[in-house]
């Protein structure tokens, strides 16, 4: 190391742990809509994926409305886009949910079934409304930049606002499952069906809000991926197996557990990658992480007290 | 199941356990006459190959059949096996398509060309045992069993959810995917394994080549059908849909469910390589695509299409979709997905028997109704074959204490 400064080894060790860092806000922000829908009520939701492509052509569809009628007001589309990309995840999780999931319930791996059905539809959809090409947002100025504290450290101001952006998904997620009663009645829902339905709360309606809120949360996720990468019909399909890995890994119910293999899996990835190519590495953390799971087969942080 | 049944024949035990009484038998020879005599002469040799082609992809209906819906152990990886089966066939005859005659423009002959082009100059040490026919064949019937039985011990042992297992299954074929795409140089990459000519010998690619591999593949189907029916009608049958019912109580009864649920998963993947073999022979290629993540859903379509109950049905599922593909998305590729999608929509939710339950639930009887009220005489004996109930499968929650 003869030849490097310690400023040097010092700045990169710093951008490739932000570089580790953002890779483990996009695990959290993938597995975070899941973790309420399969970890906390257990419907496996295949389309899940598809309501994070979702998120990600409301904003590049309402950045390039933008530009096309108000180019002046680019820097600011994201106050319309982000509601949106909210809004519409929810809305289509909301009739989903009525017409599909709500009969489901007592048949975990039906739903699996079915949403991978409804999955296939969606992108379809995506495919014959949006376009089958590619497409990425125009980002505003203020985004592009980066950040430097010191010399030789270039933080991407895009990574930060992700950072910031699943810090602030999360924690807005524990208040309102541990703080609002709201959140409480879910969280009762998602635990006893049953039980909370005979203590007066209406659980088709809990039902229904929770998992278009879940949806509503892949939408803003997605929405933010369009930061790091294009969206095509198809890009879903690569995030579906990983998203549901680092759920299972982190055990199910578990938030905690989801940040830690995030963690994790961003850890092993990154390592990994800086060995081999891209697809070998990939083959090396799955066996990684079915080796962990044969040891753990709840995941690592599964929630004790399920009825 | 009804009725007794005289063990001490052979003959009684194999017709009321095997073929399934007289119900098993109609279906029995209706699916005979169907894929022996129907098809054979009313197709051409092209159309009769794309059948032998969606027969093997019956093949893997069938194991998802037993570990699916009378296991309850759904796998969404059986491409893995599948592949497996297609790959140590195509292995063997690369091996054979490339000898050092036919190779000598290579700058090392003897070689399969993708290995070639990928600076492999030597053939990796788990080539060598497909340089055998037997080796491969023993191979062909061994390697998916022993894989799935390592890939299922520790998960089932440590009481893994139905669910979980799903989705590690589904995880196991990704990665199986990125070993063979990022391996170019072993495993032909992305493109497969191509220009496979011979099987000892024998050209595989002429059309009376293609008759006889399609009725070789009929005659394993059938035999493979027995296969899982002498299972499920054993006793050891009967405990597997007691355990996919109601789990802790089969449990508490001193039964080791996991070991169960280990040897119907192997058993699955047994019949899922062959078909994959025959996949291999008949279309003449094999490629990581054909085995990824998206394959293998689409074969639990089949069986759930099929009818997740009924061995029978997994045959026509698999022939049904894939006819079906075929017309519908040379006609219109975008309307095919769209109708695709919401076809597996409507099964699960109103048809969860497939249509194996249409007919036992509700032609059967209505039928047999009007027949024996044509003929005055009270309708009677309910009917065998796929009636068990699956709406119980036991819950998420209660899966994963």
């Amino acid at each position: 190391m003869g030849d490097y400064t310690y400023q040097e080894i010092f700045s990169v060790i710093t951008m490739q742990s932000f570089a580790g860092v953002s890779l483990l806000c996009i695990y959290v922000l993938m597995g975070l809509g899941l973790y309420i829908v399969f970890g906390q009520m257990g419907v496996i939701n295949m389309a899940h994926a598809e309501f994070l492509v979702m998120g990600s052509y409301t904003m590049c569809l309402v950045s390039r409305m933008v530009t096309d009628a108000v180019p002046g007001l680019l820097d600011f589309y994201f106050l319309l886009a982000i509601p949106l990309a909210f809004a519409i995840p929810f809305g289509v999780g909301y009739l989903v949910e009525m017409s599909l999931i709500s009969r489901l319930y007592k048949r975990p791996l039906d739903t699996l079934l079915a949403t991978w059905g409804l999955s296939l539809v969606l992108q379809q959809c995506f495919r014959t409304f949006i376009g089958a090409r590619e497409m990425s947002a125009t980002l505003p100025e203020w985004m592009m930049g980066s950040w430097s504290p010191a010399d030789g450290i270039d933080i991407p101001l895009s990574g930060l606002i992700l950072m910031v952006l699943t810090i602030l998904l999360t924690a807005g997620l524990v208040i309102f499952q541990r703080k609002t009663s709201w959140g409480l009645k879910m969280r009762a829902t998602t635990q006893n069906r049953e039980m909370s339905g005979a203590l007066g709360i209406n659980t088709k309606m809990t039902d229904r809000l929770t998992f278009a809120i879940a949806c509503g949360i892949s939408g803003v996720a997605g929405a933010f991926f369009t930061t790091i990468a294009s969206t095509s019909p198809t890009a879903g399909t690569n995030y579906i197996v990983d998203a549901f890995l680092v759920l299972v890994v982190g055990g199910l119910g578990s938030l905690f557990g989801l940040f830690i293999s995030g963690g994790f899996l961003a850890l092993l990835s990154s390592i990994l990658e800086f060995f081999m190519t891209g697809s070998l590495a990939k083959v090396w953390l799955y066996l990684i992480i079915f080796a962990v799971l044969m040891k753990f087969t709840k995941g690592l942080f599964s929630e004790k007290i399920r009825t | 199941m009804k009725s007794k049944v005289d063990n001490s024949s052979p003959f009684v035990y194999f017709y009321e356990k095997i073929i399934g009484g007289r119900s098993g038998l109609v279906c029995l020879i209706t699916l005979s006459l169907l894929l022996f005599i129907v098809l054979p002469l009313s197709l051409n040799t092209f159309r009769l190959n794309l059948t032998g082609k969606y027969l093997s992809y019956a093949f893997v209906a069938m194991g998802l059949v037993m570990c699916w819906g009378y296991g309850g152990v759904l796998s969404l990886g059986q491409g893995l096996f599948f592949g497996i089966g297609g790959y140590c066939m195509a292995m063997f005859l690369k091996l054979e398509a490339s000898d050092p005659e036919s190779t000598k423009i290579q700058t090392t002959p003897g070689i399969p060309d993708f290995m070639d082009w990928n600076q492999v100059t030597e053939l990796p040490w788990f080539w060598y045992p497909f340089k055998s026919l037997p080796l491969t064949l023993i191979l062909i019937l061994c390697l998916p069993t022993i894989v799935a039985f390592c890939m299922s011990f520790f998960y089932f042992k440590g009481r893994v959810g139905p669910v979980v297992f799903a989705i590690l299954t589904q995880s196991m074929v990704a990665c199986v995917w990125y070993l063979i795409v990022g391996n170019q140089g072993y495993f032909g990459g992305i493109n497969g394994m191509t220009d496979l000519k011979t099987l000892n010998g024998w050209d595989i690619r002429t059309e009376s080549a293609q008759v006889i591999l399609y009725f070789v593949c009929v005659a394993l189907l059938f035999l493979c059908l027995f296969f899982c029916r002498y299972i499920l009608a054993s006793r050891y049958g009967r405990v597997l849909v007691a355990q996919r019912d109601r789990e802790q109580r089969v449990q508490f009864s001193g039964y080791n469910i996991s070991n169960f649920k280990i040897f119907i998963f192997c058993a699955a993947a047994f019949v899922s390589g062959i078909g994959g073999a025959m996949f291999t022979l008949q279309v003449g290629f094999m490629s990581p695509n054909l085995i990824g993540v998206v394959p293998s859903i689409d074969m639990v379509i089949f069986t759930a299409v099929g009818g997740r109950l009924s061995l029978y049905g997994a045959a026509y599922g698999a022939l049904l979709i894939s006819f079906a593909k075929t017309a519908l998305s040379e006609a219109n590729a975008d309307l095919w997905i769209f109708f695709y999608g919401s076809l597996f929509i409507i099964i699960v939710m109103l048809l969860p028997k497939g249509l194996a339950g249409l007919y036992t639930d509700h032609i059967k009887p209505r039928f047999l109704a009007w027949y024996y009220a044509k003929k005055g005489k009270p309708a009677s004996g309910k009917e065998e074959g796929s009636s068990m109930p699956i709406e119980s499968s036991p819950k998420l929650e209660e899966a994963e204490k």
